[in-house]
């Protein structure tokens, strides 16, 4: 017999049968016509919702068989560039799960959320301390949802000072939100070209920097893992002609203790609170995406706004007439909130000043071992991450997205790929702090164990994987064949 | 530091192989003006103090209230099972699915909760998730606006204000005309609506039920906006969908709403789930990520993320939306939750909670000095004239362990006298007795104090 197992290809309504239930729930006081009649007839629904009709058991191993098909950072190395994958301390979730934080409705009274409010607090005093920003809000609940935030704080604050600036400049090895979040807000990007070191030189600001541009949006370290040297000088232009500095926060983790956007020039940034201070990241999100602004720029911030009135007790401010608005039902992703504060806690600013070395540190050390059988576009030390190119590799007929492949039938998942988009064929490393030496060793090996398959027997690594749940899947078919939802 | 597992060995050998002599050599190309030159002050702590500090600031929030607040997030039971299977590091630890052939447990999920809430709203296509119900509602209108090339945007005031304020923010940036029209007895307007739609519409948005739990005449404000060429988008409630005629059959396009009632706790409001439902002929303009079917090489069934030509690490400004990182992990406990209750249970969930909101209603109308603040049908929510500020009914209730509602009066101005009231499966008669207790007593004393 081929080997099978009773899951396979099963969707959840492929185990439903009527009659079966997976709950238990009080009885019905009244008849449920009774409970209906409270709604006239042309409100309801004519046929109950299909949804599946399972026991508790059969869901159990439903999503548990579903579950092991996933590879996750408990399992194995991530080293996915820009991701900031790195491991989850349990005892955030177990803070996040306590009942007095896990069960507060948002709209409770202040007298019954005062500890909540204190968390949230002792979180923005922390991301001070950490960014060098005093106006700080948790309102924004992921990346691209705090630059929405400070694209908006620029918008405001040029319409305050009855300027209307059109224009925000972004090097071309910006992350895919930064353009996106430009065009959501009905600015244009002006994208200018990373000099021959990877880095954004002060005279291509200067070129197009006028009284048209709001201002400049970038990541530092850039996402080739390289530090931004010329930030001061750059902050220097875009002020002299009035504009403003927005600091995209997704690579914190290499600047803990070591920069401080918010000293340098930088006039806002957001924080990638999942990947610097270790949200897990729960198969694409929920993040969170904490802004910091400068005094001159606290008053845009959105509302509700957490403040201290003058006996120093902490109080939502919905009052603000300068405010962006805003951007949230509530508070922001709390849950995550109380995990970054938790992971903040565990380290101290020593600790994270380690996280920042120690990140700086594997990425240095893995792209050494890399760097003689792959391209390295931009041989510099580099921040937390690099980027490898596979252009050698692909003279042979195979391309990064092979590569990235073949890494999966080893128990590692594959770099972030063909990103950035001014490296050919790049794959984007980002180890993290929390890998070993050893981890890094054997990651390294594959690789190279991978471009030597290249050489001998490349079909080997242009058809894989092959031990993964299931093979290459057709995405064109899959387009083409547009199957989004089972509906009967 | 247990989460660092280099030791001073190891760093010395990392250090030899790149051939520098210390990490600060690593630092060295960041120029000195811009580095850091003193300790972050921040206090560090063992696990034990940790969770002895969190233990200390649950202390300082009330557990103990009978939650009759909603306002789109709702106190609902969370079976046991839920939280087993999701704390599992399979999904909690795992990122976006870029690997499929590595993350067909994340990516079967998106696509079975695309299906159940595609089955609840009887729409077509569902994306994989939003921020929350509010920034649901403002890449609604936003698809609106990129399908219709309108530039005006009609919200019923009965929208969730914190629905509105938001997309007030988000469209904030673009040159569009927002439109609110001002409600009429706890209901949309329909004559004000009827003047306002207009050939520029890109959308009308309603909410089903609205915020102040009542039923709209969905049917007749659907025709209004269709003969204007416009889209209809509707916010809904998940639970009182299942017992409510669907938005499919209203002829809505685009359906969106807040999925926390779908066994996701309050946690004070985040993380939250949005969905976003829509008819397959808007799907191209759909933001997020959206799962699909396909096979693999060997024919064998398998799903990934598809249409990814929409999003923005491939279209960059010409994506259809910023989002990346979304709410999966809620979206994750949004398909246990459906699956659990499943087509039975869900119904079944609606029916005590409008059972409990039915009980709550006839006890505090019965009483001196409380009325319903409009006439209509709701299903678990409803609007009460009371006799003191609303603010002052819950600050005065809190202390008897029972939040009475919401404030309306924090959003519609000449609305301090109306609080909102929900009800869950899981408010039992003690409590409702205990909240028409209270509401009783305060009427009693607001009467006295006023002779």
């Amino acid at each position: 017999m081929k080997p099978r197992s009773f899951d396979d290809g099963k969707l959840i309504y492929d185990k439903s049968k009527s009659g079966r239930t997976g709950y238990t729930l009080p009885e019905l006081l009244s008849a449920e016509k009774e409970i209906l009649s409270a709604i006239p007839a042309e409100f309801r629904r004519t046929a109950d919702a299909k949804l599946p009709e399972v026991t508790e058991p059969t869901a159990m191993r439903h999503f548990v068989n579903l579950s092991v098909k996933n590879h996750h950072i408990d399992r194995g190395f991530y080293p996915l560039g820009s991701c900031t994958m790195k491991y989850n301390p349990k005892v955030n979730d177990v803070a996040a799960s306590m009942a007095g934080i896990k069960d507060q409705h948002p709209l409770s009274p202040n007298s019954a959320t005062s500890g909540l409010l204190k968390i949230m607090w002792g979180l923005t005093e922390f991301l001070r301390e950490i960014s060098g920003f005093a106006g700080l809000s948790l309102q924004p609940v992921a990346g691209a949802a705090g630059e929405f935030a400070g694209l908006l704080i620029m918008r405001s604050y040029f319409k305050s000072r009855g300027e209307k600036r059109t224009k925000i400049i972004i090097p071309d090895s910006a992350h895919g939100t930064n353009p996106a979040t430009v065009a959501s807000l009905g600015f244009t990007t002006v994208q200018i070209p990373s000099n021959e070191n990877g880095v954004i030189s002060p005279a291509a600001v200067a070129e197009v920097m006028d009284e048209t541009v709001a201002g400049l949006m970038t990541t530092n370290p850039n996402t080739l893992g390289i530090f931004e040297t010329h930030v001061k000088e750059i902050a220097a232009i875009v002020h002299s002609k009035g504009g403003l500095m927005y600091m995209d926060g997704a690579n914190l983790n290499a600047n803990m203790g070591i920069f401080r956007p918010g000293d340098v020039g930088f006039d806002m940034m957001h924080f990638n609170l999942h990947k610097t201070f270790s949200t897990p990241h729960g198969g694409g999100g929920p993040g969170a995406g904490a802004i910091g602004v400068t005094t001159e720029l606290e008053k845009y911030l959105p509302f509700p706004h957490l403040e201290k009135d003058s006996g120093g007790n902490l109080f939502l401010n919905f009052k603000r007439p300068d405010s962006i608005g805003r951007l949230h039902s509530f508070y922001g992703n709390f849950g995550n909130i109380v995990r970054a504060y938790a992971y903040i806690l565990s380290h101290g600013g020593k600790g994270l000043k380690r996280v920042s070395e120690n990140a700086v540190l594997n990425a240095n050390y893995l792209k050494v071992l890399l760097k003689d059988v792959y391209e390295l576009p931009y041989d510099v030390h580099c921040m937390h991450e690099f980027v490898i190119s596979g252009k050698r590799q692909k003279k042979k007929g195979v391309r990064t997205y092979d590569i990235s492949k073949r890494l999966l039938d080893f128990g590692v998942h594959s770099p972030t790929n063909y990103f950035p988009l001014i490296v050919s064929e790049a794959m984007m490393i980002e180890p993290t702090e929390t890998e070993s030496k050893e981890t890094l060793d054997y990651f390294a090996e594959t690789m190279l164990g991978i471009a030597q398959e290249i050489e001998e027997s490349p079909e080997t690594v242009t058809t894989a994987p092959h031990t993964t749940p299931v093979r290459r899947l057709d995405e064109v078919a899959a387009v083409r064949n547009l199957d989004v939802a089972f509906i009967e | 530091m247990p989460f660092i597992p280099n030791t001073d060995n190891d760093r010395q050998e990392m250090l030899e192989r790149i051939g520098v002599k210390s990490i600060e050599e690593l630092f060295s190309v960041i120029p000195d003006e811009l580095r850091l030159k003193v300790p972050l002050d921040i206090p560090s702590m063992s696990e034990m103090e940790i969770l002895s500090h969190f233990e200390e600031l649950s202390k300082e929030t009330r557990t103990d209230l009978a939650c009759f607040a909603g306002g789109g997030v709702y106190d609902h039971f969370i079976p046991a099972a839920l939280p087993a299977v999701l704390s599992r590091p399979e999904f909690m630890t795992a990122y976006t699915p870029y690997q499929p052939e590595v993350a067909q447990g994340t990516l079967q999920i998106i696509y079975e909760f695309q299906s159940h809430i595609c089955r609840l709203t009887g729409m077509e296509v569902a994306n994989a998730s939003m921020y929350d119900g509010a920034s649901a509602v403002a890449e609604a209108a936003l698809l609106a606006i990129r399908v219709t090339k309108r530039n005006k945007v009609v919200v019923s005031e009965t929208v969730s204000p914190l629905y509105r304020e938001v997309l007030k923010t988000y469209l904030s940036g673009l040159d569009i005309e927002l439109v609110t029209v001002a409600l009429k007895d706890g209901h949309s307007d329909l004559t004000r609506l009827e003047d306002t739609l207009d050939e520029n519409c890109a959308c009308l948005i309603l909410a089903q039920p609205n915020f102040f739990g009542l039923l709209e005449d969905v049917s007749s404000a659907s025709e209004l906006i269709k003969k204007v060429g416009g889209k209809l988008v509707m916010s809904v409630d998940p639970i009182a969908q299942a017992v409510l005629k669907t938005p499919g059959e209203y002829d809505a396009d685009i359906v969106v709403g807040e999925g926390q009632p779908l066994g996701i706790p309050l946690s004070f409001g985040g993380p939250l789930l949005g969905f976003f439902a829509t008819k397959k002929e808007l799907v191209r303009y759909v933001p997020g990520r959206i799962a699909g079917r396909t096979k693999d090489v060997d024919g064998k069934s398998g799903f990934v993320l598809t249409l990814q030509t929409r999003e923005q690490h491939i279209r960059r400004e010409k994506a259809t939306s910023n989002i990346c990182t979304n709410q999966a992990l809620c979206a994750t406990a949004a398909t246990i939750y459906m699956t659990l209750l499943g087509k039975t249970g869900l119904k079944k969930v609606a029916l005590l909670s409008m059972e409990k909101a039915q009980k709550a209603f006839e006890g505090i109308t019965a009483l001196e000095g409380y009325e319903p603040y409009f006439k209509g049908s709701f299903v678990r929510e409803f609007a009460l004239r009371t006799p003191v500020p609303a603010k002052k009914v819950i600050e005065t209730l809190v202390n008897q362990n029972v939040l009475p509602g919401i404030d309306a009066g924090n959003w519609y101005s000449g609305l301090d006298d109306c609080l909102i009231v929900a009800a869950t499966e899981k408010r039992t008669e003690t409590e409702i007795d205990k909240l028409v207790e209270g509401l009783k007593e305060l009427s009693v004393s607001s009467v006295l104090s006023s002779m």
